[in-house]
């Protein structure tokens, strides 16, 4: 890696011209909107679900379950660019591993809150251990960790490789951690209640329509989930060129 | 010989050397100053492979450090200013330890060797921590020179020593063989570089500023660059 | 009396492999052991604090569960493991914080020995320790909660097991844990998440073992168990230069 790369990349500026930003959250926004109406206002109900409550209570599937497979794809955008850090040592990819850390947090949170709001209504228990619900939690977890492991350090070289190994460390877990969940969770059946796993989610019937609203909904938050990485992103770099200049200044 | 070639070393986005050259010739004393926080000790570990630059290379003997670098870490000691001795242990337990670690062979003489090269045979069976900063020094030194490497680093060897203590330190390091290997030391203290090394080099704004043979300057232009380098900002 | 030092330009004429190979390698690695058992062996303080930590545990549990005979089946093995967890937490941690004290991390870097023999040996070394206490601990267990002594073969093989898997990854976080603010509390924080298909599988294989349930019922546990361990020793011994070299 040549001096005249590590000097460039510590001036590199967001994107001037068209504003790609403002555009993105433009759009993001609207999509939302649109993803919100169609969850709680264009979807049918779903069939065989007995009270109100619990018909209401379902929609929060749409937005339940989109939260979760973006958290899930912020951890594997977070891994990508960790290995990616630790070859080439350059601090864009620092970057992205926080940003995506970051919101991913936020959307297992969403799973973690919403899970709670469907389940006391349609199952009468506030928390359950599905599985699906606790592989979220642990992750949900694991990416604390990580910024707790990030804010617990000073230097922001040994800050950047430290998360970098562990954002490895915990991609690796996810995937041994989901089978050793589910596993467990088939021998501890006072805990299940009935409809209270995967395959639930068909009990209600999932029609063309429901299935058209998840994937739409799916997509909203994907853009969503880009839009937030954008701006976290230039905020980040934005952030390192003010402390550089910082530093600079005062230790000249 | 050891070849720094254009190193750069940034710590996040903090710049701390900027492109330092230095050749250092066998059987060179290069003594290395420049105030504090200007990298000397960040270049030290770099040559001695605790650390990897951002970018540069270092070459000893033409061999990439970077490439060859468990192999050539065999002909490379270090003294800094932590002793790298384990405390609770005793000096032989350390310095067995490390005679394994560096493959030395007939390793008890060569321990008995060494310690009395430093005077402190008959002490080796107490633990390091009852041991004074001087003789901790002492025995830092000792272990630096077990593997008897050609190249030897100092960083700030005199740190924490008084007076007499660091004249001991220079009249040791002479009986160590210092004349006979490689040698990179850093100090603050100008006098005792000027008087150990056969070469000054100034390290100023992450490159390097200055660099004189003893004998091609006299003692007060030397001086004069080192004020004009080291205590200026 | 000077010595004589082999001038540098003769010492590599070709960059000289390591002497031994692997054999050499793994001599090194037991070097590390050696050093660290032989400072253990002269203050005892780590293995103390584990033991009376994890002896403290279980006197904890006994007050906080009214343990009866008819439900002390169910809960001993969570008993066990949360003891080793937090002990071995204990151990795991100050490992590193011995080695940072006076820079002889370091030290073991200047060797001439590749970065992840520092990472076998710590880790073996910590394997060792934890073992220690939990030597004496299987047999408390297995008093205190009324078991046959004849599972002490298994259950030791299962606590192996285990210890392998906390280790493992636990001697790579605690060499970054050292590193930070609230050093002793980032450990724990960073592993706990990590270690859990650890903690399950050992807890169901040890209710297996105390309930006398057929190996086959069980198997899948250990299977788990055993990637575990062989996956994320691996993964921490790729990942260790990372976190030691600057």
């Amino acid at each position: 890696m040549s001096t005249k790369t590590i000097l460039a990349d510590q001036q590199k500026t967001g994107s001037g011209g068209f504003s790609w930003g403002l555009a993105l959250s433009a759009v993001s926004g609207l999509l939302m909107l649109a993803a919100l109406y169609m969850a709680l206002v264009g979807a049918p109900d779903a069939v065989n679900l007995t009270s109100p409550a619990e018909r209401a209570a379902q929609r929060i599937f749409y937005f339940h379950v989109p939260a979760a497979w973006i958290g899930f794809l912020a951890f594997i955008v977070a891994a990508g660019a960790s290995l990616m850090y630790l070859i080439t040592r350059r601090q864009r990819w620092d970057m992205w591993a926080l940003a995506s850390v970051e919101i991913g947090v936020v959307f297992f949170a969403m799973v973690m809150l919403s899970g709670p709001i469907w389940a006391k209504p349609t199952w009468n228990v506030w928390w359950t251990w599905d599985p699906r619900l606790t592989i979220s939690t642990i992750s949900w977890l694991l990416y604390l960790g990580y910024l707790m492991l990030r804010g617990a350090i000073d230097n922001p070289d040994r800050q950047a490789r430290f998360g970098a190994v562990y954002a490895l460390i915990a991609a690796i877990s996810v995937p041994i951690n989901w089978v050793a969940i589910r596993w467990w969770r088939t021998i501890h059946p006072a805990v299940v209640l009935p409809g209270n796993n995967s395959a639930a989610q068909g009990e209600f019937g999932m029609s063309a329509d429901i299935r058209n609203t998840l994937l739409f909904c799916l997509f909203a938050f994907t853009v969503f989930y880009i839009m937030l990485m954008y701006h976290r992103i230039n905020l980040e770099n934005l952030k390192r060129r003010v402390d550089t200049l910082r530093q600079q200044i005062l230790y000249r | 010989m050891i070849e720094i070639q254009k190193i750069v070393k940034t710590f996040g986005r903090r710049v701390v050397l900027r492109g330092a050259d230095l050749t250092i010739n066998e059987g060179d004393f290069v003594t290395l100053m420049g105030a504090n926080g200007a990298g000397k000790t960040t270049l030290m570990h770099i040559v001695a492979n605790l650390s990897k630059p951002t970018a540069g290379r270092v070459l000893i003997n033409g061999y990439n450090l970077a490439d060859a670098a468990s192999q050539l870490r065999r002909f490379i000691g270090l003294v800094s200013h932590k002793t790298l001795l384990y405390d609770d242990l005793t000096a032989d337990q350390n310095l067995n330890f490390y005679a394994r670690m560096y493959d030395v062979p007939h390793a008890a003489e060569r321990i008995e060797t060494v310690l009395r090269q430093v005077g402190l045979w008959g002490r080796q069976h107490d633990p390091v921590r009852t041991y004074s900063r001087g003789m901790q020094q002492r025995l830092a030194i000792a272990r630096s020179i077990l593997h008897n490497p050609p190249i030897l680093l100092l960083d700030e060897p005199d740190t924490g020593l008084d007076q007499h203590a660091s004249d001991m330190l220079g009249k040791l390091l002479h009986a160590v063989g210092v004349s006979q290997r490689t040698i990179l030391m850093t100090t603050h203290n100008l006098e005792r570089g000027l008087s150990l090394g056969n070469r000054v080099v100034i390290l100023a704004n992450g490159k390097i500023a200055c660099d004189v043979r003893r004998n091609e300057v006299s003692v007060d232009e030397l001086r004069r660059q080192y004020f004009k380098f080291v205590t200026s900002n | 009396m000077t010595e004589q030092v082999k001038p540098l330009s003769n010492t590599a004429t070709a960059a000289p492999a390591a002497p031994g190979g692997l054999t050499g390698y793994f001599r090194k690695v037991l070097a590390i052991v050696r050093k660290d058992v032989a400072a253990e062996i002269r203050t005892k303080e780590m293995i103390s604090a584990m033991l009376v930590f994890s002896l403290l545990i279980i006197l904890i549990f006994n007050f906080a569960f009214d343990l009866r005979a008819e439900n002390i089946n169910t809960v001993a093995p969570g008993v066990l493991w949360v003891s080793i967890a937090f002990a071995g937490m204990l151990g795991l941690s100050r490992s590193f914080i011995l080695e940072l004290d006076r820079g002889v991390l370091d030290g073991l870097l200047l060797t001439p020995v590749d970065r992840s023999a520092i990472y076998f040996g710590k880790m073996i070394g910590n394997v060792l320790f934890i073992s220690v206490v939990e030597i004496i601990l299987l047999p408390v267990f297995v008093i205190l909660f009324n078991q046959p002594a004849n599972i002490l073969p298994m259950l030791a093989g299962v606590v192996l097991l285990g210890t392998i898997g906390f280790a493992g990854v636990g001697t790579l976080f605690s060499a970054m844990a050292v590193h930070t603010r609230a050093r002793e509390v980032m450990l724990p924080i960073m592993l706990f998440p990590v270690v859990v298909p650890v903690m399950l599988s050992a807890v169901r294989l040890t209710a297996g073992i105390l309930d006398q349930v057929p190996f086959e019922d069980v198997r899948h546990w250990g299977v788990l168990l055993v990637a575990f361990d062989a996956i994320f020793v691996a993964a921490s011994f790729m990942l260790f230069e990372y976190v030691v070299e600057e």
